[in-house]
């Protein structure tokens, strides 16, 4: 598998390491109630199809990249560093 | 027999190996398959199950026949392909699966039990008594039935693995592969071809044909010629590609130096993972065998196996050599046999409008019905239409069922191959990997000029794709004869006929699976074992599909086939594995004090990757207690030194910097002054403790914080993430500097003294309290200084750029040493830090809370901060939880052990009255006896208890009291000293 840093550009996975579903950008305030806090830190999806997952540029540049990729074809759609994700959603 | 004038061998280099003893004779370039066939030697193995005589069937990686042991010792290497591997001088095999030799082998009684042993037999036949299983009748199968051995020996020769980028990948070098390579390569494109063979050309250097008005092989070495002058072109020989991946990704499997007396520095194998922007498959076909009764005799082999030997090593498999098959192509072989002077017996056609013989009898309309001869082919019996029976006298049977593409790689991404009635046979469904294009045979395309057109067409579309400029190529003219086929997998009859000569799995075994309603062909497979050998179906999957059809009444696309996955060929997980043998799986990290620390004789453990003195010995230590209570003594009395530099070192900085830490830390930080320390503690965003340790501000907007050796990488990771992904708005910045700091720990009421001998500047209690930092200069070398104690006695780390380290911890130690102390290791400094209840990872395990540790109020009410929200859960300060406390022994058992379990006194020490249990334990010389730090369920409210400590595994009972966690100066006077 390939995934291309923004930074340094396309790279084997092995670099990478994998954290999970990209909702970990949206921390809810601290007053959102149990719910919104259990769904965040615990609940997650497993979608057959386009997912948006976190992974850290670890052997690289130490990004944190939001991969959007399709766990059926195992196409990778998108790369954006998460930051720039997180600064364009807050 | 060698044919004069024929093979690609080099005939005046002749070279000796040695094949169960035996010495003999090929040539450089033989495999051991051709140079056994060229000394005769028809009989090289024992089947798998029935321990039956067995031959060369074929000669290319996916043969099914001839697996041998090359090597000894601890270089044995079972399973070898007598038709991949080539000879070298001294070369030495065995055969297999036989004892005491291949001629007199015991088990092949087992031939004569066959009616017992049909598929799936050992489920029925062993099932009583039934405690007989396991002890009596799967050892003796298993020792019976099998291949190759493995030495028991650990692997001693060396394996590599690499990588390579291109924007084509060609997999195979037949006419097809080498069109495409040149059409990629005149075009400017970045190639790789990689080929299975030791030579390049394919099928090209098996047959006789003609390219542009030359001979194919002529054609292939011209085509090779001009790729190997390009710089843009990478030729890989002896290269088999195993498997498609994501992305472009394929792996492919190097034989570098098997075919070499020495490796002369060479590894064995290489692993390549080779990433294409597009690769085009041009992996050719297999020829299929058929099966009829008795047709796994030696001497009996697939037709273009025969021609490959004769045209490519210049060996004829026989004197007298027979033909059997259902197509035109398998003419070729009595044509090239007898245009090279070797005696053709006849060709068995079963249609009836085969073409004619020219120089060799054609009996159309005839199909091999058995073959006889003990230890090799002597003669075959065919049968006629009309049921008239006739024999052949004959040593070599080429037989030919027809050709299937090999699709296999199409098919590693969860593809399905088509079925084509034109070919009887499966292709590749278009798409089924991104990038990938399957050209020629593989593609069932099966004349030479089709293999041409299609390669070359292939190259263009995916020059057109790279965005390469294409030149036009004038593809040569070639045979372009029509494959013409009628379908035959296995002639009916009495008796035994293969499918699967790996595995010994006869039409009557996939017959019988269907009959015991294993219909489905996966279902089948696993009944039968049909495909699960090492050539993992290449030779029988089709056939033995096309009789389950039959015997289900149904048609073969319907049928379907089983899942194809990689590896293409075996990989050795050797090879897969390259670079992490032994000490390669956990590289060693030392420190800058190691050499010094082993130099003093110190035990090294292991913390992670990092290598620790555990103590070190002085002159007449008995054990290592003795050398422990001393070093706790020199901590305690006098002055300690003890390199903590694989702790974490984490350098933050950046106008946000405070603001940062207030977030990850669960304590104030953007409040602490310049020039101090603090300990924070930093929760998981469910509220379990991460990690703890101390920061230091050394100035404005810049701090370094230190981690627990464990969590140095973790640590990094979350602050990365939780700068990027969480709080990009904050402006700090970070970089790991662990390993450009060497830190050592000067701890005891001497310690302030032994560094005011080095510091250039000195220090006092008034200018450096407890929890100051600041930049130093000791001995002209500019460092760092922390006044912090893990010990809970007056203390210090003072750091060093890493080059000094050595020098600085020779110093210290032997200064410390002067002054009534010296060095101490781990199992000092793990007492040091029990005696005072100081935490680490093996109380903060990744289950406990602040609450737990009783750090709750270090949770700053003022802030936000990672895990606050979720620690304030009900559940998470619940007093029945278990909570840190302190254990001592009161009874007359004095150990205590970590991971033993803490029970009210009155109760039976079974699990479900478990009330805690005990995370580290240590010898305390202050206290005279064994202290523990445990959890216990509201263990802060019982203080004063006794209860039962319970080791079940080491047998260890004591009866304990339980504890305040600080054992040593709970007024903490001794560290401000």
């Amino acid at each position: 598998m390939r995934i291309t840093c923004p930074l340094c550009g396309e790279r084997d996975r092995r670099e990478f390491y994998y954290v999970g579903d990209a909702v970990a950008l949206n921390r809810p305030d601290p007053d959102a109630g149990d719910v919104v806090w259990d769904d965040y830190v615990h609940n997650r999806d497993n979608p057959a199809g386009v997912t948006r997952d976190l992974w850290y540029h670890e052997s690289g540049c130490a990004s944190w990249i939001v991969v959007t990729r399709n766990t059926i074809t195992h196409e990778v759609l998108e790369t954006a560093l998460a930051s720039d994700v997180k600064e364009a959603t807050s | 027999m060698r044919v004069a004038g024929k093979g690609l061998v080099d005939c005046s280099k002749p070279l000796r190996f040695l094949f169960d003893g035996t010495s003999y004779q090929g040539f450089e370039g033989d495999t051991l398959a051709s140079a056994l066939l060229a000394n005769d030697v028809k009989m090289v193995a024992r089947s798998f199950k029935y321990h039956r005589p067995r031959g060369i069937v074929g000669a290319g990686s996916e043969e099914a026949g001839a697996l041998v042991t090359v090597g000894s010792g601890a270089h044995q290497d079972p399973n070898v392909r007598a038709t991949v591997q080539e000879i070298y001088e001294g070369l030495s095999a065995q055969s297999q699966n036989r004892w005491p030799s291949l001629g007199f082998d015991i088990l092949s009684v087992n031939d004569l039990a066959a009616p017992f042993l049909g598929a799936g037999f050992y489920y029925k036949t062993f099932m009583w008594p039934k405690a007989f299983w396991e002890k009596l009748y799967e050892p003796v199968i298993r020792r019976s039935a099998g291949i190759g051995a493995l030495s028991g020996l650990s692997n001693a020769d060396r394996y590599e693995k690499a990588f390579a980028f291109c924007d084509l990948l060609v997999i195979g070098s037949g006419p097809s592969g080498l069109m495409a390579a040149l059409t990629a390569a005149r075009a400017g494109a970045d190639v790789i071809l990689c080929e299975e063979d030791s030579v390049f050309g394919g099928r090209l250097n098996g047959e006789s044909l003609e390219i542009a008005e030359t001979s194919g092989q002529d054609w292939g070495t011209a085509a090779i010629a001009e790729l190997s002058s390009m710089d843009n072109v990478r030729l890989m020989s002896r290269t088999s590609v195993t498997g498609a991946y994501d992305q472009g990704t394929y792996g492919a499997l190097e034989r570098v130096s098997h075919h070499m007396t020495q490796a002369q520095g060479k590894p064995l194998e290489t692993f390549w993972r080779i990433v294409a922007k597009r690769a085009i498959l041009a992996a050719g076909a297999i020829e299929r065998p058929v099966a009829f009764r008795n047709n796994d005799r030696p001497g009996i082999m697939t037709a273009a196996a025969v021609r490959t030997y004769l045209h490519r090593y210049g060996v004829a498999p026989g004197k007298a050599v027979t033909v059997f098959a259902n197509n035109d192509d398998a003419h070729r072989t009595a044509k090239d046999l007898v245009a090279a002077g070797v005696h053709v017996a006849g060709v068995i056609d079963t249609r009836t409008d085969a073409p004619d013989g020219q120089g060799y009898p054609v009996y159309k309309g005839a199909e091999v019905c058995d073959s006889a001869g003990r230890r090799a082919l002597e003669s075959v019996s065919f049968r006629y239409a009309d049921g008239r029976v006739d024999k052949l006298q004959t040593d070599c049977l080429a037989m030919s069922g027809g050709w299937n593409p090999t699709v296999h790689l199409t098919c590693h991404m969860n593809g399905r191959p088509k079925w084509d009635g034109s070919i009887q046979s499966f292709v590749p469904t278009e798409g089924m990997v991104a990038g990938l294009e399957a050209v020629g045979a593989c593609n069932g395309a099966f004349s030479t000029h089709a293999a041409l057109l299609q390669g070359n067409a292939a190259a263009l579309t995916a020059l057109g794709d790279l965005g390469l400029k294409t030149i036009a190529q004038d593809v040569p003219d070639a045979e372009d004869a029509p494959y013409r086929l009628k379908p035959l997998w296995a002639v009916k009859g009495k008796g035994r006929a293969w499918l699967d000569f790996q595995n010994d799995v006869t039409v009557k075994d996939v017959k019988m699976a269907a009959q015991e309603n294993f219909r489905s062909v996966e279902h089948m497979k696993r009944y039968t074992t049909q495909g699960m050998a090492p050539d993992q179906g290449k030779n029988s999957n089709v056939a033995a599909l096309a009789v389950l059809a039959d015997a289900t009444g149904r048609g073969i696309p319907e049928t379907g086939t089983t899942t194809f996955r990689p590896p293409f060929v075996p990989v050795s997980i050797a090879s897969l594995g390259a670079g992490a043998q032994g000490k390669g799986f956990a590289p060693e990290r030392f420190t800058t004090s190691h050499t010094a620390s082993v130099e003093r004789g110190a035990p090294m453990i292991e913390a992670g990757l990092w290598y620790r003195p555990s103590y070190f010995p002085a002159t007449g230590e008995k054990t290592w207690r003795e050398s422990c209570d001393r070093e706790v003594g020199y901590v305690r009395n006098a002055v300690g030194v003890c390199d903590v530099s694989t702790l974490g070192k984490i350098d933050i900085q950046g106008p946000d910097a405070g603001a940062f830490l207030d977030f990850v830390y669960t304590n104030m930080f953007s409040t602490l002054k310049v020039g101090r320390t603090r300990y924070g503690l930093m929760l998981r965003e469910d509220g379990t403790v991460m990690d703890d340790g101390t920061t230091a501000r050394l100035g404005e907007s810049h701090y370094v914080m230190t981690t627990t050796t464990a969590a140095a990488g973790p640590v990094m990771r979350h602050l990365e993430y939780v700068k990027q992904c969480l709080r990009p708005d904050l402006d700090v910045n970070l970089v790991s500097v662990t390993e450009q700091w060497a830190q050592f720990a000067v701890a005891g009421p001497k310690s302030r003294d032994l560094l005011n001998g080095l510091l250039d500047t000195k220090i006092d209690n008034e200018n450096w309290p407890f929890m100051a930092c600041g930049t130093v200069s000791a001995l002209g070398v500019e460092g760092r200084l922390f006044r912090i104690s893990f010990s809970g006695e007056h203390a210090y780390e003072v750091a060093v750029p890493a080059r000094y380290g050595d020098s600085l911890f020779r110093t210290l130690t032997s200064r410390a040493e002067a002054m009534g102390g010296g060095a101490y290791g781990m199992e000092a400094l793990n007492v040091l830090r029990i005696e005072k209840g100081f935490i680490t990872h093996s109380e903060i395990h990744g289950r406990t809370n602040a609450f737990d540790i009783g750090m709750e109020r270090m949770v700053s009410q003022k802030k936000d901060c990672i895990g606050k929200t979720m620690s304030e859960r009900p559940g998470l300060t619940d007093p029945e939880r278990e909570q840190l406390v302190g254990v001592k022994p009161i009874g007359p058992v004095k150990q205590l052990t970590a991971g033993s379990f803490l029970f009210k006194s009155e109760d039976s020490a079974v699990r479900e009255n478990a009330q805690g249990y005990m995370t580290s334990v240590g010898f305390s010389p202050e206290f005279g006896t064994f202290i523990g730090l445990g959890f216990l369920s509201n263990g802060r409210a019982r203080h004063g208890e006794q209860m039962l400590m319970v080791d079940h595994l080491r047998d260890v009972v004591a009866r304990v009291e339980i504890c305040d966690p600080v054992f040593f100066d709970p007024e903490g006077g001794r560290v401000r000293g």
